[in-house]
């Protein structure tokens, strides 16, 4: 089985005209609100399959810094929206980084102004943005965002740490928050961020190796949780969790490229959730992504725990 | 976007769509409106309201939504006319948040609001309980109703007991609930470690605990939520203080030193290993008692990679001054003192020790470092087996030595034996009706336990399993369940390690003395041989710290963590293995004796993707930047940039002999960067160098 050409031409929301336009059907609308994220979904899988160049740079960071906030009246945080006149949050404000970083032009923000660490708490969580709710996701993307800018001198890391720590299960895996039932998107998260701050040792390896390998199920397709359904996205959650605590050789590489190739439309282009179901890019870019990280050939290699390319990674930390 | 069947829309789905986008996308442009320009009219929040419920993760529309709260509240508060009650008020915005989550139970802005408004101190525990109820019946799994539901229990004080009742109630309702199990393990964990009332015998809840997940385990064997809980259940019955097992030099034996040394290596190592991974090991819980104070302190190193400062291993220097003559007594008393604690906790608290003495040896031959003149080949008739020569006899008399002592065995307890034989029995009656796999790998592990229990405790408590026996379940495993093949190879090789090493006779078969035939003059090397048994990882080397050669070739070692302990490594072979970085070297640096390394056919440079790249030091994850805008990447010339690893890894081993040939990373370019590293090196794949 072969990851189909028409992957690279599904521009599913992908194309900087796509991003910009304003799309008629419901899906497209609905998720107005994140559109930031889908440009970062979008962008990065057309950078692992090589084909970056396919999109107008300019006009696609001209847009993203019109959703950063303007309105200076939250005071402090002052992040990007999901998309033109949303409200800061960090989700966005992660995708903005990373988008900014897949084109090198990370120098056109103003770190100060950004101010992500007004978001972290006494106790070292960190809130999405000043309306407090606080998970462990938003731990990842305030470490992840203040790697990038290489300031992450601007939190307290050690309490950063100590609450992920805290979230830390007895099965191995992480929550929400503490005491939250373990989730892979939350291992990633978790992971990612003690992966970033070189604290990977806070996990116990095996433990948690073990848990997210029962996650392959006979299909070979990867689940969040035991006993659900495996998704395409868990291949990257999951995947990149075991590969950050070397574990990644505890489950069949090959069964689950395959899962993955079987979610393609291979009319239209695109991955879906599961084999049949609709595609969208969400799934197009988590599979293609997972796919980089079983080694596919021909795909870019992508750092699991900053969600890039490896070379976009290695142009920001190895170089002076 | 998830499970959404995948099919071209017809005509009339894309005109409803469009219809339908159309009037959400006026909600929504209506609703930035109105909070850009703070308007919060009766017609506004209706609006807001509307949006929401057929689109609950707008986010900016739920902060629309408090800061219209807020004005609303503030308009009471100024006593306005026809102002709504703070009341009135808030239960508006439950109604809300209760009808969004009827689009989406899983919108996090729309259980994150309702927090918000209870926050405000409105509404009542039964009907937060209620509602959730409602929501876990529609889905038992829903995290988002957890995690509500743990929210609303610790903000109304509702007692862990009751909670505990209701995961109970769900667990009956179905056992395949593994959020229940989960949140069960989480307020048992807490009442027993407050010793809560009808908590304070841990070994009655436990016991009480295995009967309950008994019952799931043998109505649906394949169901996996069981099956945790009970491995949870078993970590915390084995729970036990770390253990100390094993030094070197060892318990009752006699050291030689050399006389013809400088002062500055007028020192021997001394090692400590342990049952698992402790911290805290210092000169304040271990103290060393000799003749000579050397002045300061020991200072104790852990021989780990990891950076919390924990190890099973733990290294000082005893140091000996220039006059010393005479053969000198040594006696280490460890955790004299409390302090030294494993990575979960547990204090060890037993205090033992260990003696052996020290002499000086004028002879220069007995010097335990390698001769470096001549190649080493590995060569098989190199190698005899022990029994034929006479210098053994230091060495058995030093792997006779190598059990623990009596002394320093502790008792195991009583209960905790009797559970494992009971899980055991379970276990193997389970298996007669279902050939599930948990089921399968709990048995081996609870064989594995036993056996352990018996090794540490001094009881006559049985048997030992027999290892060919879980060997054997591990290999069914590998059949059963070929996609976990890596897990069931690592688990495999642990327990292939603890059956080759228990005990003196054992360990003499491994043994060989190796004479490079060519050279006859140079004095031999007790040699281990390890080679093709399949290892993927290596472990339990409490019994070979004393190893100066080993042969790990034609295994399957990915990783070689754990060889740190391994302190008198002079010669080590890795070839054809599946070694697959730099990176998965790294345990080496901590090898000073290291002389002679073989890794060559293994799979560094094969992989784009390097699974030890978050798990060694590196600019990826180091918390400032600064430290690593360091010579190599600035000063350094491409070479150095391009093999910044291999240069940290390879500059501070003096090898002096090294194969590396069958590696995809190696080609001429590295090859001369290796050997202008290391000028001490004299062999490179064979070739004499320098």
């Amino acid at each position: 089985m072969c990851l189909y050409a028409n992957v690279s031409i599904f521009f599913y929301g992908v194309t900087s005209a796509n991003i910009l336009e304003k799309k008629d059907d419901f899906a497209s609308v609905v998720m107005e609100h994140l559109r930031l994220n889908g440009a970062y979904w979008g962008l990065t899988t057309l950078d692992v399959l090589g084909k970056l160049d396919a999109v107008n740079q300019d006009e696609v960071v001209s847009w993203i810094m019109q959703c950063q906030d303007q309105s200076g009246v939250y005071p402090g945080f002052s992040g990007f929206g999901g998309n033109i006149g949303h409200d800061p949050h960090l989700h966005y404000t992660l995708s903005a980084i990373q988008v900014l970083a897949l084109f090198d032009k990370i120098d056109v923000l103003d770190i100060e102004k950004l101010d992500i660490a007004s978001l972290q708490n006494e106790d070292g969580s960190f809130s999405g943005d000043i309306w407090g709710e606080v998970d462990t996701r938003f731990s990842y993307i305030a470490i992840c965002s203040l790697a990038l800018l290489q300031r992450l001198d601007k939190i307290n890391v050690e309490k950063a740490v100590a609450y992920i720590v805290s979230c830390k299960n007895l099965d191995g895996g992480f929550g929400c928050t503490p005491g939250a039932e373990s989730h892979a998107g939350q291992i990633f998260c978790c992971v990612g961020a003690l992966a970033i701050t070189g604290s990977v040792d806070h996990v116990d390896k095996d433990l948690l190796g073990w848990w997210l390998c029962e996650r392959q199920v006979k299909s070979g397709g990867l689940n969040g949780r035991p006993e659900k359904l495996p998704d395409v996205c868990y291949s990257w959650w999951v995947l990149s969790s075991l590969i950050m605590i070397d574990r990644v050789h505890w489950i069949d590489k090959k069964k689950l490229a395959d899962f993955i190739l079987d979610c393609q439309d291979k009319e239209n282009g695109g991955i879906s959730d599961r084999p049949d179901d609709a595609v969208d890019v969400f799934h197009t870019y988590f599979g293609v992504a997972g796919l980089s990280l079983l080694e596919y050939p021909e795909l870019k290699a992508i750092d699991p725990a900053y969600a890039l390319p490896v070379d976009v990674v290695n142009k920001i930390f190895f170089t002076t | 976007m998830h499970g959404i069947p995948r099919k071209a829309p017809t005509q009339e789905e894309r005109d409803d769509s469009s219809l339908k986008a159309a009037k959400l996308r006026d909600l929504q442009s209506l609703l930035l409106h109105f909070h850009h320009n703070k308007i919060y009219t009766e017609e506004a929040i209706e609006i807001s309201a509307k949006l929401l419920e057929s689109n609950p993760e707008h986010y900016t529309a739920w902060n629309y939504r408090k800061l219209a709260v807020q004005h609303l509240l503030d308009r009471h508060q100024q006593n306005q006319l026809d102002s709504q009650s703070p009341q009135s008020i808030l239960d508006d915005e439950l109604i809300l948040v209760e009808n969004a989550l009827k689009t989406n139970f899983k919108a996090y802005g729309a259980w994150h609001h309702r927090k918000w408004v209870l926050s405000k101190g409105h509404s009542s525990s039964d009907r937060e309980l209620r509602l959730l109820g409602k929501f876990q019946k529609l889905d038992s799994r829903n995290f988002h109703a957890w995690n509500y539901r743990r929210f609303i229990t610790e903000l109304k004080k509702i007692p862990d007991e009751d909670e505990l009742q209701y995961t109970t109630d769900m667990i009956y309702d179905n056992f395949s609930n593994y959020s229940a199990w989960h949140n069960r393990s989480m307020l048992l964990s807490k009442l027993l470690e407050k010793s809560a009332k009808g908590y304070e015998k841990r070994e009655n809840v436990l016991s009480e605990e295995f009967e309950f997940v008994r019952n799931a385990l043998f109505t649906d064997p394949d169901d996996q939520s069981g099956w945790f809980y009970h491995s949870w259940l078993l970590g915390q019955t084995l729970k036990r203080e770390p253990l100390f097992l094993s030094s070197s030099p060892p318990h009752g034996s006699n050291l030689s030193l050399s006389i013809d040394k400088p002062y500055r290596e007028r020192h021997f190592p001394l090692i400590l290993y342990f049952s698992e991974a402790v911290g805290g090991v210092s000169s304040s819980t271990v103290n060393v008692e000799y003749f000579y104070d050397g002045g300061d302190g020991l200072i104790w190193f852990p021989l780990a990679a990891n950076k919390l400062g924990f190890s099973q291993a733990w290294l000082t220097y005893i140091k000996y001054p220039l006059d010393t003559l005479e053969s000198f007594h040594v006696k280490v008393t460890i955790a004299q003192f409390p302090g030294i604690i494993s990575s979960s906790g547990m204090p060890c608290s037993r205090s033992c020790y260990i003696y052996f003495t020290a002499s000086i040896c004028l002879n220069n031959q007995e010097d335990s470092e390698l001769q470096t003149t001549h190649k080493i080949s590995w060569n098989e008739e190199n190698i005899k087996p022990h029994s034929t020569h006479p210098e053994d006899a230091n060495l058995l008399a030093s792997l006779c030595k190598l059990d623990i002592t009596k002394e320093n065995k502790p008792t195991t307890p009583m209960l905790c034996m009797e559970t494992i034989s009971n899980e055991i029995a379970c276990s193997r009656e389970l298996l007669l009706s279902s050939n599930c796999k948990i089921g399968k790998l709990t048995l081996a592990r609870l064989l594995v336990a036993h056996n352990t229990l018996i090794t540490y405790g001094c009881m006559d408590s049985g048997t030992e399993a027999n290892y060919e026996e879980i060997l054997a379940l591990y290999h069914d495993l590998m059949k059963m369940d070929p996609a976990h093949i890596g897990y069931y190879e690592d688990e495999y090789s642990l327990v292939l390690m603890k059956q080759l090493t228990p005990n003196t006779e054992s360990l003499l078969k491994l043994c060989g003395n190796y004479q490079e035939l060519s050279s006859p003059s140079i004095s031999s090397y007790t040699s281990v041989r390890l080679k093709g048994l399949s290892l993927s990882r290596v472990s339990c080397l409490e019994h070979l710290l004393w190893v100066q050669m080993l042969d790990l070739s034609n295994n399957k070692l990915r990783s070689i963590e754990g060889l740190e302990a391994l302190q008198q490594l002079s010669c080590l072979k890795l070839s054809n293995n599946r070694l697959s970085s730099f990176t998965a070297l790294e345990p080496l640096k901590m090898l000073n004796s290291l002389r002679v390394l073989d890794v060559s056919y293994n799979e560094i440079g094969a992989h784009t993707i390097d699974t030890r790249r978050y798990l060694c030091s590196s600019p990826l994850n180091s918390t400032t930047g600064s430290k690593w805008q360091s010579k190599i990447f600035t000063d350094g010339d491409a070479d150095l940039k391009h093999f910044w690893y291999a240069y940290l890894l390879f500059r501070d081993l003096n090898l002096v002999q090294l194969d590396i040939v069958g590696n995809a990373v190696v080609d001429e370019r590295l090859k001369a960067f290796l050997v202008k590293l290391m000028p001490a090196l004299k062999w490179f794949d064979g070739e004499s160098c320098h």
